[in-house]
């Protein structure tokens, strides 16, 4: 059997903030045997657009992505609410496309299409994982990510109090009604706080950029680490905080 | 602006009202405890039923089918009910329905009715027209007892008191009883509830209801209730008038065998709630014996006419998205500035206000992060996000060229050309050299409404693609 | 100027000028459900809701009724029209609904006692219709008592089951234990206006 093609779809958040986490996509995926490749044409999946009620700006982004993404056998997105986007609402702004039903979010594409949960990672730190909104309802990836934190040698996994209350982000709500984003947020840093976990981590850099800014602000001690760059994370290659 | 009373004539903006609630230690504490218990409750009682998910699917395609063919169940509703020695009203809207209750209640010579809990008639003002009119109304549900005697507002579908906790609901009834309550015991408290109205229920002339159901086919009415103020109400009086919106229609009989599962579950979180009650027109014998069906439109045939919004329709009031909405949860329901707080009413409300310039109404589409625990609980599948984010596109069309309308434009034409989106990077990664730290701290409008609680990465020497670039291109 | 019925209908139409099919309504849900002895999960679940229950053979109904009420210290009962002489049995004055009973000798009663139309096992819930041995609506809701026998066979499974047995267009109440509120935190207590004690004897 070839190895599958996969286009990796970084997210314009990844991409120009977390470049660390789409490096360590690239390696995990590499690792597992797939052919990856990065279109450079990629920008972004137009779900702020959408969600703050510019359809038409999404329209046009999903058309692009289409164009972009076509004849891969796979696209893996390093993020639930953008692979969320891409293959549950795409479809509504563009019509169909293979581009959009052959998206997945990583932990489905290792666990379901690779059909592999231990993915030979190393990672000695207590890690509290925060399940984010999109991944769980809209794409429904239910434990998957979870299964595979329990399969990394050394990972001490701290179970994270009401885990899949939202963490307050919401994209532009997190400006447009930022107090009660930050409510949202106290609760959310409190419950982290409270597994006495060193790392939180999460499947969205997005949601890890809203936490993470969070308690980085309260000095908290707490550091916000992608799922990707955990399962990349092996012992002859850590991983390091590069920004 | 504001003729439909279903929002509250001067309520600010949602996140203006948000944040007056968010400081209010009390409240904060008393949602908290409340949504938190009944969310577990309703969890376990729906896992109880193997097809939870089977009934969803029915309650869904039932309400589908009543608001496809409204037109035709409506007047199948009114030949049944007339059939038995009802009498229908039908209502454009608020006034008019207001009007009909007030001449009713005079032509049976009364100056003060008796009413069940209703959204229906909350959402008119019938208690203030009524009052306006010379007629007192008096609320017999315990929570829209306490908000009436405490001259509040509700916040909640089911329990409008919710904001309520114990010792404040006992200050209130010990202000307002005559026979005052003397702990704050629950069950003192409903106690003291049933001592305050006994006397008015066993003589009142005219009951005023909603109705959480009707039956197209045999013109009966449903009312799902706990504490027996409903039976009091529906059974003892001479004159019943049931005030129902126009979407409250099952087709039949055995449609109802979908909801009377889905609604005690979804909103009490019980096998089955204490009472409820169905009577079909009159009764030789038992029972009112006079029965008026007011038929409520109020914005409902706009919310309608929206291939999107209309699923906003099938909503049976059971409360489930509220109790599990992480916004509700903090604000409560009086910052949605109307009778239907929480993400069904940042849905229902603006529809059945039907002016995305009215601001406060434009707001409530917003009031939401779009975590979709509301849409995962709901019974009749109501995909809220989806008719959140519809409607946030028609608050956008309706403000017309914004700050924000240039700065969303701008963006688009960024992310259509990957050269133009890497240069406007490039410009990014230079603030790197203006906070070293890794943090940003502070930034100027509009970003200083998230670092005024939250840091800000600083961008990366490189970004992905330049790196893909350097190494892979 | 238009009537509002015709405005409302008219509205309707408008607003449905894209008439959407109505697709078949899927009822995979269950109409009936394995759920092994009705009497013991309908007596389970009538108790969940802090309702008393007592099974008992059919001969032996009179002698339950006579020892509850005793116990209860319940003399003034009410009763409907049709109630069964072996039910109204000695050391109560029995209030029977013919002629009508004013609403204040309802109120001023012990309580009531009847029988029932369905009791569906999985909610714990008992269905009056008006039928036999129930009388009015009134009777069963101003007496602070309400002592309600059900036979065996009028016990059902689930609510589908329930509702096919009803007749829709007479007068029903559903009840599901004694009255209730939520309304204080959120945190169930029994008793507000309805009755404050319900008893269920089940006669197998």
């Amino acid at each position: 059997m070839p190895a599958p093609r996969v286009g990796l779809f970084a997210t314009c958040l990844t991409d120009t903030f977390y470049p660390s986490t789409a490096r360590a996509v690239v390696r995990l995926l590499e690792r597992l045997g797939c052919d990856v490749d990065f279109p450079m044409d990629q920008t972004c999946c137009g779900q702020m657009h959408y969600n703050t009620g510019y359809r038409e700006e999404a329209r046009s982004l999903a058309a692009k992505y289409a164009k972009v993404f076509d004849g891969y056998d796979a696209i893996v997105a390093p993020s639930g609410s953008c692979g969320g986007m891409v293959r549950e609402i795409h479809p509504e702004l563009h019509g169909t496309s293979d581009a959009f039903a052959r998206t997945y979010e990583l932990s489905e594409f290792i666990v379901d299409v690779l059909g592999v949960t231990d993915v030979g990672a190393y990672f000695p730190h207590r890690v509290t994982y925060h399940p984010t909104c999109h991944s769980l309802r809209m794409l429904g990836v239910g434990d998957k990510p979870l299964a595979l934190l329990r399969a990394v040698r050394g990972l001490d996994l701290a179970e994270l109090p009401a885990a899949d209350t939202c963490c307050g982000f919401g994209g532009t709500f997190a400006v447009k009604n930022a107090d009660t984003s930050t409510a949202m947020l106290g609760d959310k840093m409190r419950n982290v706080l409270n597994t006495g976990a060193e790392v939180l981590c999460a499947g969205d850099n997005s949601c890890l950029m809203h936490i993470g800014g969070g308690l980085s602000r309260l000095r908290t001690g707490v550091r916000t680490v992608h799922l990707a760059e955990i399962l990349a994370s092996t012992e002859e290659e850590p991983w390091a905080a590069t920004p | 602006m504001g003729s439909n009373p279903v929002t509250w004539l001067g309520s600010p903006v949602f996140p203006k009202a948000a944040k007056a609630a968010l400081a209010d230690t009390q409240l904060r504490r008393n949602l908290r405890k409340a949504t938190h218990t009944i969310r577990d409750k309703r969890t376990r009682v729906v896992s109880e039923l193997p097809d939870w998910e089977e009934l969803r699917r029915a309650g869904e395609a039932i309400k589908d089918d009543v608001l496809s063919n409204l037109d035709t169940y409506l007047e199948r509703i009114e030949a049944a009910v007339t059939a038995r020695g009802g009498v229908v009203h039908w209502a454009r809207d608020a006034r008019e329905a207001n009007e009909i209750v007030l001449r009713l209640a005079r032509e049976a010579g009364t100056d003060e009715v008796v009413k069940v809990k209703s959204m229906a008639t909350a959402e008119i003002g019938l208690n203030e027209a009524l009052e306006a009119g010379g007629i007192r109304a008096i609320e017999t549900d315990l929570a829209e007892l306490i908000v009436q005697l405490g001259h509040d507002r509700p916040s909640h579908i089911l329990v409008p008191a919710i904001h309520r906790n114990r010792s404040e609901i006992k200050e209130i009834f010990q202000r307002e009883m005559a026979e005052k309550p003397v702990s704050d015991e629950p069950r003192e408290l409903a106690e003291a509830a049933r001592r305050h109205l006994r006397r008015k229920f066993l003589s009142a002339k005219v009951a005023v209801s909603g109705a959480n159901f009707g039956v197209a086919d045999t013109g009966s009415i449903v009312v799902v209730e706990s504490e027996g103020n409903g039976r009091m109400c529906l059974t003892l009086p001479e004159v019943l008038i049931t005030v129902m919106g126009i979407e409250k229609l099952v087709p039949t009989w055995q449609d109802l065998e979908v909801f009377l599962q889905l609604l005690p579950r979804s909103s009490t979180a019980e096998r089955m709630n204490p009472y409820t009650s169905v009577w079909t027109g009159v009764t030789p014998g038992d029972g009112p014996q006079q029965f008026h069906l007011v038929l409520l439109d109020n914005g409902r045939t706009d919310a309608l006419a929206d291939r999107v919004g209309r699923q906003a329709l099938r909503c049976i009031r059971c409360s489930a998205c509220l109790n599990v909405c992480p916004v509700y949860e903090r604000t409560g329901g009086q910052a949605y500035g109307s009778v239907y707080p929480g993400p069904i009413g940042a849905i229902l409300s603006p529809q059945l206000v039907n002016d995305m310039h009215d601001k406060q109404a434009a707001s409530l589409p917003y009031a939401s992060s779009l975590c979709g625990a509301c849409y995962e609980v709901c019974p009749v599948r109501i995909n809220i996000p989806e008719v959140l984010v519809h409607l946030r596109a028609e608050a956008v069309e309706a403000k017309g060229r914004t700050p924000e309308s240039v700065g969303m434009a701008a963006l688009g034409w960024l992310f259509a050309d990957a050269r133009r989106y890497e240069n406007a990077q490039k410009v990014g990664s230079l603030a790197r050299h203006l906070a070293p730290s890794g943090r940003i701290s502070s930034l100027p409008w509009p970003g200083s409404k998230w670092t005024s609680t939250r840091d800000v990465p600083t961008p990366p020497a490189e970004s992905f693609r330049t790196w893909w670039r350097r190494n892979r291109g | 100027m238009a009537d509002a019925r015709s405005v409302v209908l008219g509205r309707i139409r408008r607003a449905l000028a894209d008439r959407p099919a109505a697709a078949a309504i899927p009822r995979s849900y269950d109409v009936t459900r394995p759920l092994g002895d009705l009497v013991e999960l309908a007596a389970e679940r009538i108790a969940d809701y802090r309702a008393e229950v007592h099974q008992v053979a059919s001969a032996d109904v009179p002698a339950k009724i006579a020892s509850l009420l005793a116990a209860r210290g319940a003399r003034r009962m009410v009763g409907p029209v049709d109630l069964p002489s072996s039910w109204q049995v000695d050391g109560a004055e029995w209030l029977i609904d013919s002629p009508s009973l004013t609403i204040d000798q309802l109120d001023a009663a012990d309580g009531v006692l009847t029988g029932c139309a369905v009791a569906i096992a999985e909610t714990g819930t008992i269905v009056l219709d008006g039928g036999e041995a129930q009388g009015r609506r009134a009777l069963t809701l101003v007496p602070d008592y309400h002592l309600c026998v059900a036979r065996a066979d009028q016990i059902v499974g689930i609510v589908p089951e329930a509702l096919a047995r009803l007749e829709p267009t007479r007068p029903l109440t559903f009840i599901s234990g004694p009255s209730a509120t939520s309304d204080i935190e959120l945190d169930r207590v029994e008793g507000v206006h309805g009755p404050r004690t319900l008893h269920v004897i089940i006669a197998t």
